[in-house]
């Protein structure tokens, strides 16, 4: 039997810590963030359950990461606020769409679960999961990692704030000792 | 039967309301919708193909009180195909989704596409869970539906039977920046300078 689900590892230490999502969703609050789009991803998992919760957020699930790109340019034509959520799986499939953000300068901030990286069981998660952040510098995409929960919060603060003063784009990597590896056997 | 694309757009848009943003998607929609005059409600996709309903379905979430119409090509559409499944799981009452389908890719060539031979994209709309669907394939029905479009209010799909032609094109701006912010000073989303 196999089960899809992961384990905090990194933050099964200290009790305190297990609520970074929480702090990065009262940033998405703080920041205004009015649309989330999200393709279902077990390292997000609580995030997205606290986004759907919130009747001023309205949640998008999509089908493939890029419609998210698009959503979050439509959402600031909108004059709202919109991030994406995603695995690093997903950014290859964004680059196209990203065209749109930098020849229109719009906001732009996802934040990218990390795969292919720590105590990684599926060897087809390595090759996009290695090449994120340079695929992100080519794209003209503000990147910063965070390693431990402390970092996560403030990471994703800081970026919201650059991403919708200046009309740019942003992507904070969770990293995947932060997350957790995916178990694949219990 | 099918219409002549710029017969079409012009009648989808003779009553535009002032609360009708309209994208357009990468290639000969964006030209038709140029050929209307141009407009700052208008938000003209010139790259990121498979983009335009998405774009639609952001601007929609943020601005209930306004109307988008989305047209676009069926070669766009296709890029973008799995987008109609997102938009019918958040159904915003505001949002059209129209297609230009002539079963061709203009913009490469005028190559025949997947709807010429067997991809149905009402029928996909349908599936996909957008119940409010319109095939339009003659200059009463355009007229019909152009008359919905003014007061619609719930997701709608159409798909505009247009003929294969390649009527001259009619370039509007393509600087993005510009063609972003004097949209949402349209649309409110910034007050005016």
């Amino acid at each position: 039997m196999r089960a899809i689900r992961f384990v905090r590892q990194a933050t099964m230490k200290n009790e305190n810590t297990q609520d970074w999502p929480d702090r990065i969703f009262a940033e998405f609050k703080r920041a205004n963030v009015r649309q989330v789009g999200y393709v279902p991803d077990a390292g997000h998992a609580r995030l997205i359950d606290l986004c759907k919760a919130d009747p001023e957020i309205a949640d998008v699930v999509l089908t493939t990461e890029e419609e998210g790109v698009a959503l979050a340019a439509g959402a600031w034509l909108g004059g709202q606020r919109s991030v994406l959520l995603m695995q690093s799986s997903g950014v290859g499939n964004c680059i196209n769409m990203l065209s749109l953000i930098r020849t229109c300068s719009f906001p732009f901030f996802t934040l990218v679960t990390m795969r292919g990286e720590w105590e990684e069981f599926n060897p087809w998660q390595q090759p996009m999961g290695s090449i994120v952040e340079p695929v992100f510098a080519l794209c003209e995409t503000k990147v910063t990692r965070a390693m431990t929960p402390e970092e996560a919060p403030v990471l994703t603060a800081e970026a919201l704030d650059f991403v919708f003063k200046e009309e740019r784009a942003a992507a904070v990597l969770l990293s995947q000792q932060l997350i957790g590896a995916k178990v694949w056997t219990k | 039967m099918s219409i002549e694309r710029r017969t079409a757009i012009a009648a989808l848009f003779a009553q535009r309301p002032d609360d009708l943003l309209i994208v357009t998607g990468l290639g000969s929609t964006t030209w038709d919708l140029a050929s209307l005059g141009d407009d700052d409600r208008n938000f003209y996709l010139w790259g990121a193909m498979g983009g335009a309903a998405m774009v639609g379905l952001g601007i929609a979430l943020a601005r209930p009180d306004k109307r988008v119409a989305v047209v676009t090509g069926d070669g766009e559409m296709l890029m973008g195909l799995g987008s109609l499944a997102t938009i019918a799981l958040k159904r915003p009452p505001n949002l059209a989704v129209i297609v230009f389908d002539n079963g061709r890719y203009g913009e490469t060539g005028m190559q025949e596409s997947h709807t010429a031979h067997a991809a149905d994209l009402v029928a996909a709309a349908r599936a996909c869970g957008i119940h409010n669907v319109f095939d339009v394939d003659s200059a009463s029905a355009i007229d019909a539906f152009a008359a919905h479009l003014t007061g619609f209010k719930e997701t709608l799909f159409a798909r505009i039977r247009i003929a294969a032609s390649d009527p001259p094109r009619v370039l509007p701006i393509r600087d993005g920046v510009a063609l972003k912010t004097r949209f949402r000073r349209a649309s409110g989303a910034v007050e005016a300078r």
